[in-house]
């Protein structure tokens, strides 16, 4: 038999070109055609022990599913799929491929991966596009009642996993939408609301119950839940915003990444009037941070009308934590990087707006504890930035609000909650935890990881009892 | 199918559940004084919860802003929840359209610190504009406290100023200041505080709500006889859980969230500049929606 031989790059997915594209909030690549989606899977070379499937921290079987997709089996690909991981359209959207199933790649060694994640959206899509989902059959109740707390990526998933084993299932949610930094974070151009409904409604239609606008800790607390519910799950993220603490920061037009997301997808400004929540719309907006978060930022702020949206970031364009696309996509809209930069103080206008940054310039020294280099300030190096809205993207940790309602809930350094990682169980009985409430900011599909842990010991505590 | 892990959404079975609660709809809507209305609502789990101080975030349809608003009564059995509020925006006229059996949006809460309530001796509270309504449940819990209660109602005219029997019922004596002196005090109330405190009467704690310049002048009327003032401030905000950090005020130096910190501090420790700055971010020509007052 003839070697097969190997496409060297990545098919390509079409999207919007990227003058246009910065005009409007809508998704940015189109997805692959069938053609386009065959034509990618057939470069798997079908590893007998591939690292893709280690790769990914909910084990999908890649090689499977890729295969199902190259044989034009696009229904048996997803049914696949979702055995394990309950949100591929939104993880092959916003999963860092390259850090997980592509880095694991075979075809890395001396070509581009398969591109797992475009395909694993190109099957969801699909699927989300041949009518509504198909209820699988759901064995007798339980009796048994589980407390979700949160909606995001790992609360939905926790929920789907124990409806499916009969408990009953409520996710209380404390926004007036469901699916966490899904819809509160994460831009419609870059995952498109429609999406995480979509999902939201499916897991609702497995059966379990949504009660949105609750706060857990005020409206009801965790041991008044405990009454009603056999167990509980937080899943409430990591939604404190961090502030650098330094001069000028509560300026106007100063804004955490969480604001400023926060006013432009969830209470939807970026189409204000129609909507009635307003957001600045600066001409020259800098955002604060190399993560996914600041690109979110730095390319809402160009949709919103930024002449010039940059980023500042501490350390060099290697050590940026966010995912490949994300900044191949804020560069080719014309986001500037301003690499090597301490911000050190906001100085306003003399009317309470911010109109400067003034930063400090850094060399790389050692490397710290995340083993990328620490950035170390040149002393006398000010200069300043002209800019009329900041966007402080640095990082954020879980909310204290349920912590500090809780007797017997144990919290680290940041406040993460406290949790043994096999089976995600916190220091209370009948409570676990898991996604970035446990674990700080992280990403969804870890989330959905430890969800999945967390699911299957919620299930065992249920059946036996034991903690 | 199994029936109990499928019932659908039953609003009627979860209307008066705390837990499960169903959706919250108008019970009653009317006018107090000129722009300022009273929302009365059924909302079962904020009004099991809901202390003095705390606040609700409220919107009014799928296109509204998410406002907060101090709550003004409740209601535990009823299971009802009455908010005072000034339309001043869009959201807040919104609001003031609503009618008996129309849903709200969103109505979520209780949110921030309940008010610190003790035994203190004479205790004055005072309340202007929406913050009238907002006094009342906190004079009436420190009067069930066993506190002396001197009640202080403001605005520019008497037909601003409402409450003033649900007021009396609860202190043992009732201030009004008005500008226009169509009632009570003319020139409004720093003086008339400024007068009790000079001509000796000890006040053990003094209790403002009310637009953000009156809770200013309170803190600038009692400062110079250190009489511990609260204040409750009324940032703008998204969440109201302390996720965004739009409300971010300064006290005593400390960059601190009303939403979570608060909404309640000590007046002297506040940067009122500040907050009056944050309050007019959204005034520019093209934000019609944002309420300052």
């Amino acid at each position: 038999m003839a070697k097969k031989k190997i496409v060297p790059t990545k098919t390509p997915m079409p999207e919007q070109p990227a003058p246009e594209r910065i005009q409007n909030f809508d998704e940015v690549p189109y997805g692959y055609t069938p053609e386009q989606a065959m034509a990618e899977a057939k470069r798997c070379l079908q590893c007998k022990n591939a690292g893709c499937v280690d790769g990914c921290p909910v084990l999908v079987d890649i090689p499977a599913f890729l295969q199902l997709v190259a044989d034009g089996d696009f229904r048996a690909a997803i049914n696949l799929i979702k055995e394990t991981n309950a949100l591929p359209a939104i993880t092959g959207r916003v999963c860092p491929q390259e850090e997980q199933c592509e880095g694991s790649c075979a075809l890395c060694k001396r070509f581009e991966p398969v591109a797992i994640g475009r395909l694993e959206r190109f099957v969801a899509d699909w699927e989300a596009a041949q009518g509504p989902p198909t209820i699988p059959e759901l064995p007798p109740a339980t009796g048994k009642k589980v407390a979700v707390v949160g909606s995001g990526p790992a609360g939905l998933t926790v929920a789907a996993d124990l409806v499916r084993e009969g408990h009953h299932v409520t996710i209380f949610e404390a926004l007036h939408e469901a699916g966490g930094v899904l819809v509160y974070g994460i831009p419609e151009f870059r995952l498109p609301k429609a999406i995480v409904r979509r999902e939201v409604e499916y897991v609702c239609a497995l059966g379990a119950k949504l009660v949105k606008d609750f706060v857990v800790g005020t409206s009801a607390s965790i041991d008044e839940l405990l009454e009603e519910y056999d167990a509980i799950f937080l899943g409430t993220g990591a939604g404190l915003p961090w502030f650098m603490n330094i001069p000028g920061e509560n300026l106007n037009g100063v804004y955490s990444a969480n604001e400023y997301l926060t006013r432009a997808n969830l209470m939807k400004a970026y189409r204000f009037p129609e909507y009635d929540t307003p957001i600045v719309r600066g001409r020259q907006v800098a955002t604060i941070g190399g993560g996914n978060v600041a690109m979110d930022s730095a390319r809402s702020a160009l949709r919103l009308g930024a002449k010039e949206s940059l980023i500042v970031y501490r350390r060099s364009r290697e050590e940026m934590p966010c995912r490949e696309e994300e900044i191949h996509h804020a560069i080719e809209e014309g986001v500037q990087l301003n690499l090597l930069l301490t911000p050190v103080a906001f100085h306003g206008d003399g009317n309470g707006w911010v109109k400067e940054i003034e930063c400090l310039k850094n060399e790389l020294g050692e490397p710290d504890a995340s083993g990328r280099r620490r950035p170390v300030p040149i002393p006398g190096s000010n200069f300043r930035i002209p800019a009329d809205v900041v966007v402080i993207a640095i990082g954020q940790s879980p909310n204290p609000l349920i912590p500090n309602t809780t007797s017997g809930l144990e919290t680290a350094r940041w406040g993460n909650i406290i949790v043994d990682e096999q089976t995600m169980k916190t220091s209370k009985k009948g409570v676990f935890a898991g996604g970035d409430v446990a674990t700080g900011g992280a990403t969804v599909i870890l989330a959905m990881g430890q969800a999945k842990i967390a699911a299957e010991a919620v299930n065992e505590y249920l059946e036996t009892g034991d903690w | 199918m199994v029936e109990t892990t499928r019932d659908t959404w039953d609003a009627e079975r979860h209307a008066n559940d705390p837990i499960e609660p169903g959706p919250v709809t108008v019970v009653k809507r009317e006018p107090l004084a000129p722009n300022v209305q009273l929302l009365t609502v059924r909302a079962p789990t904020v009004a099991g919860k809901i202390q003095p101080g705390q606040f609700v975030i409220l919107r009014a349809d799928e296109f509204g802003e998410r406002i907060p608003l101090t709550v003004a009564d409740w209601n535990r059995e009823e299971g009802t929840v009455s908010c005072a509020f000034l339309q001043v925006g869009t959201s807040t006229y919104k609001l003031g359209n609503l009618n008996a059996g129309d849903t709200l949006a969103t109505f979520v809460g209780p949110l921030g610190k309940s008010m610190e309530l003790d035994r203190w001796g004479t205790v004055l509270c005072a309340g202007g504009c929406y913050g009238i309504g907002s006094i009342y449940p906190v004079a009436r819990a420190l009067k069930e406290k066993g506190n002396q209660v001197i009640s202080l109602i403001e605005g520019r005219s008497s037909f601003l100023l409402y409450w003033l029997d649900r007021l009396e019922s609860v202190s043992d004596r009732v201030m009004i200041a008005t500008h226009d002196g169509s009632l009570g005090e003319k020139d409004g109330f720093p003086g008339m505080v400024g007068d009790l405190l000079e001509s000796g009467e000890h006040l053990d704690r003094v209790i403002a709500i009310g637009c953000t310049y009156m809770m200013y002048e309170m803190a600038m009327t009692t400062r110079p006889f250190e009489v511990k003032t609260i204040v409750s401030l009324n940032p703008i905000m998204i969440d109201g859980t302390g996720m965004c950090g739009a409300c971010r005020v300064l006290v005593g130096g400390e960059t601190k969230f009303a939403c979570v910190d608060g909404p309640d501090f000590d007046a002297h420790q506040v940067d009122w500049d500040l907050l009056l700055s944050r309050r007019k971010a959204y005034l520019g020509p093209e934000t019609d929606s944002a309420e300052v007052s």
